[in-house]
């Protein structure tokens, strides 16, 4: 105890000698920091005006010189243009259930096995888990037209299923909750419950459930984010136009001849406008779950 | 005496339910796991031994296999557009994956820094592009790279350059290829690097600045060897990413989803993953796809591989 307060009183002590040599924290060093964060976030954040603004404009507008770069008058016409063009709201429908089933199987899955991982000891429990985290350098894609084929002779083609069921149990999310509740969860909290006579899915429902939310809900927004903006694999599986995700339905627009480009920038705004609303609305807790998450998995 | 052995025997009566319990208890832990190693061995594990089988034979994806051995192997030797799109995949993973990191890395460590205000500000605004989906980023810059009227040939136009032909010219697609992926993913990387910063303890610093160290001496040797496992992670994970590289560069090419022959102009935008989706599903060609699938995870595992060996000579300088 006695060494920590020592500790601190050098670190405050030092602040104040360090702060003086450190030559970024000179007027002409902290002015480039800002400079070069600012910029950094202004090209980030650039292209979302653009959007907005562009979506507002019909082609003849927007290929005009110079390119407008404020707010036009013609969103309803483009609107209008766009649920012409393709089922928009069938395709955002699409989109939010697929991803919010997938999610919800993603959060229970993910958790229970990252419980197992986290606070039980069974014969194999070292060799199982060096398996699923070496799946994660496994690259996917690769195997495309074998799963392809899989799904083909499920009869899964043109359904839902091979983008909600597949990933449920995710090496990723199970490696991510396990580092959050071998940290978070004391084990005595278990062993309490399990003398009341607990059966061990009624402790992880009642006990691990909820005080795991802050992690839960990390791992919900990427999984959700991952899901919403998937397209390779829904553009292979899904053949009819009613089932389309948002992506895929969005990618037709491009080869669409003669499609106004207001249009098809209104369609990418409805694709990114929910998602990012959600984002800056949580991102603090959102970020800071990120970066504890990461930091506990590092 | 008899106490002994009453005890001794209650004992083993314990020593025995204890075992049940246990025993009861792994099962729960294996029903727990299990759902992961199932479904990995159906949409997982089995994909990837069947598509080595696939891939020696020829088959159209209905017809009846036909073996063929190593002939589609041989094919692939000398592809020329398997090349081009292998030749692609690299120039883009050093040209789009390289600057990425390092730019990521960058303003982790500026943002890292105690002096900046606003941390919450710049890594919402720098994480912003990682939320778009691929195919939106893609509609939004095929216009803001137009040829004749896109905003950024106008900007270029006030200094007296340009109009450059981003996405049509052979010699531009990639590196608007590259542009559009640094744009998106710069931010999810800085997210792992600053995580990994912010788990340094801050109380080596102080030590070392007590100790009269200079920032780049701290720099040099506390912040990057501490870092250095979090950014190995990110950097295979980027290469293994790089290496599928597939959403941006078929949405920014000429023909989209729709291309006969996709890559745009000369093929110059085509990677590996493109040319393996088009094989199989737009030529039916699933035996020779599915041996180029091969080429790309062989690829995958050598890249990751130069990468250990050089990070690791590194690493014991």
């Amino acid at each position: 105890m006695a060494t920590t307060t020592q500790g601190g009183g050098f670190a405050v002590k030092s602040k104040s000698r360090v702060s003086q040599r450190d030559r970024l924290a000179s007027p002409a060093g902290m002015a480039l920091l800002y400079i070069i964060l600012l910029g950094a976030a202004l090209l980030a954040s650039f292209p979302f005006y653009y959007t907005l603004v562009t979506s507002t404009h019909r082609t003849s507008a927007i290929l005009s010189i110079p390119p407008p770069i404020w707010f036009g008058g013609d969103l309803v016409q483009n609107y209008t243009d766009l649920l012409a063009a393709l089922p928009f709201w069938n395709a955002l429908f699409n989109s939010f259930a697929i991803s919010t089933i997938h999610t919800v199987l993603v959060l229970f899955f993910c958790s229970l096995a990252g419980y197992g991982f986290a606070k039980f000891t069974f014969p194999g429990r070292e060799p199982l888990f060096a398996f699923l985290l070496a799946t994660l350098m496994v690259p996917g894609a690769i195997g495309i037209i074998p799963l392809f084929i899989v799904m083909r002779n499920l009869g899964w083609i043109d359904t839902w299923n091979p983008l909600i069921i597949p990933g449920v149990a995710n090496a990723f999310g199970i490696f991510w909750m396990r580092q959050y509740i071998s940290s978070a969860i004391p084990a005595d909290m278990m062993d309490a419950a399990r003398i009341d006579g607990a059966h061990e899915f009624r402790i992880y429902w009642n006990i691990i459930v909820p005080v795991i939310v802050p992690a839960l809900a990390a791992l919900a927004i990427l999984t959700f984010m991952g899901k919403w903006n998937e397209f390779q694999f829904p553009l292979l599986i899904l053949k009819d136009e009613a089932k389309y995700t948002l992506p895929v339905a969005l990618s037709t627009l491009k080869s669409l001849k003669g499609t106004e480009l207001g249009v098809q920038i209104l369609g990418a705004t409805g694709a990114i406008l929910p998602i990012l609303t959600v984002f800056v609305l949580a991102s603090r807790q959102f970020m800071s779950g990120l970066t504890a998450g990461a930091v506990k998995g590092g | 005496m008899a106490t002994t052995t009453l005890s001794r025997s209650k004992r083993r009566e314990q020593d025995r339910r204890s075992a049940i319990k246990q025993a009861k208890r792994n099962a729960w832990a294996y029903a727990f796991i299990s759902p992961f190693y199932l479904l990995y061995a159906v949409f997982g594990l089995f994909p990837l031994l069947y598509g080595l089988w696939l891939s020696m034979h020829k088959w159209d994806g209905i017809s009846k296999m036909q073996w063929v051995g190593a002939a589609n192997y041989v094919k692939l030797l000398t592809d020329d557009i398997w090349w081009k799109a292998i030749y692609n995949t690299i120039w883009l993973f050093f040209a789009a994956t390289v600057p990425q990191l390092i730019i990521a890395l960058l303003l982790a460590f500026i943002i890292n820094t105690r002096y900046v205000r606003g941390k919450d500000f710049f890594r919402a605004a720098f994480f912003a592009p990682q939320v778009a989906s691929a195919v939106a980023i893609s509609l939004i810059f095929s216009s803001l790279l137009g040829e004749r009227y896109g905003l950024l040939n106008y900007a270029l136009g006030w200094i007296g350059l340009g109009p450059i032909d981003w996405l049509g010219s052979a010699a531009w697609i990639k590196p608007s290829i590259a542009m559009v992926t640094i744009w998106q993913w710069t931010g999810y990387s800085m997210i792992i690097f600053l995580a990994g910063l912010q788990s340094i303890n801050p109380e080596l610093y102080e030590a070392a600045r007590v100790d009269g160290a200079r920032t780049r001496d701290i720099f040099q040797h506390i912040t990057m060897p501490l870092l250095r496992p979090v950014i190995v992670f990110q950097v295979i994970l980027s290469i293994i990413g790089a290496m599928q590289n597939f959403d941006i560069p078929v949405m920014l090419t000429v023909g989209g989803t729709q291309a006969s022959a996709p890559g745009g102009t000369d093929r110059s935008g085509l990677t590996a993953l493109v040319l393996i989706y088009w094989t199989a599903f737009k030529y039916t060609n699933f035996g020779y796809g599915a041996a180029m699938a091969v080429g790309l995870f062989i690829l995958i595992v050598l890249f990751s591989y130069m990468y250990n060996r050089f990070q690791g000579r590194n690493l014991t300088e």
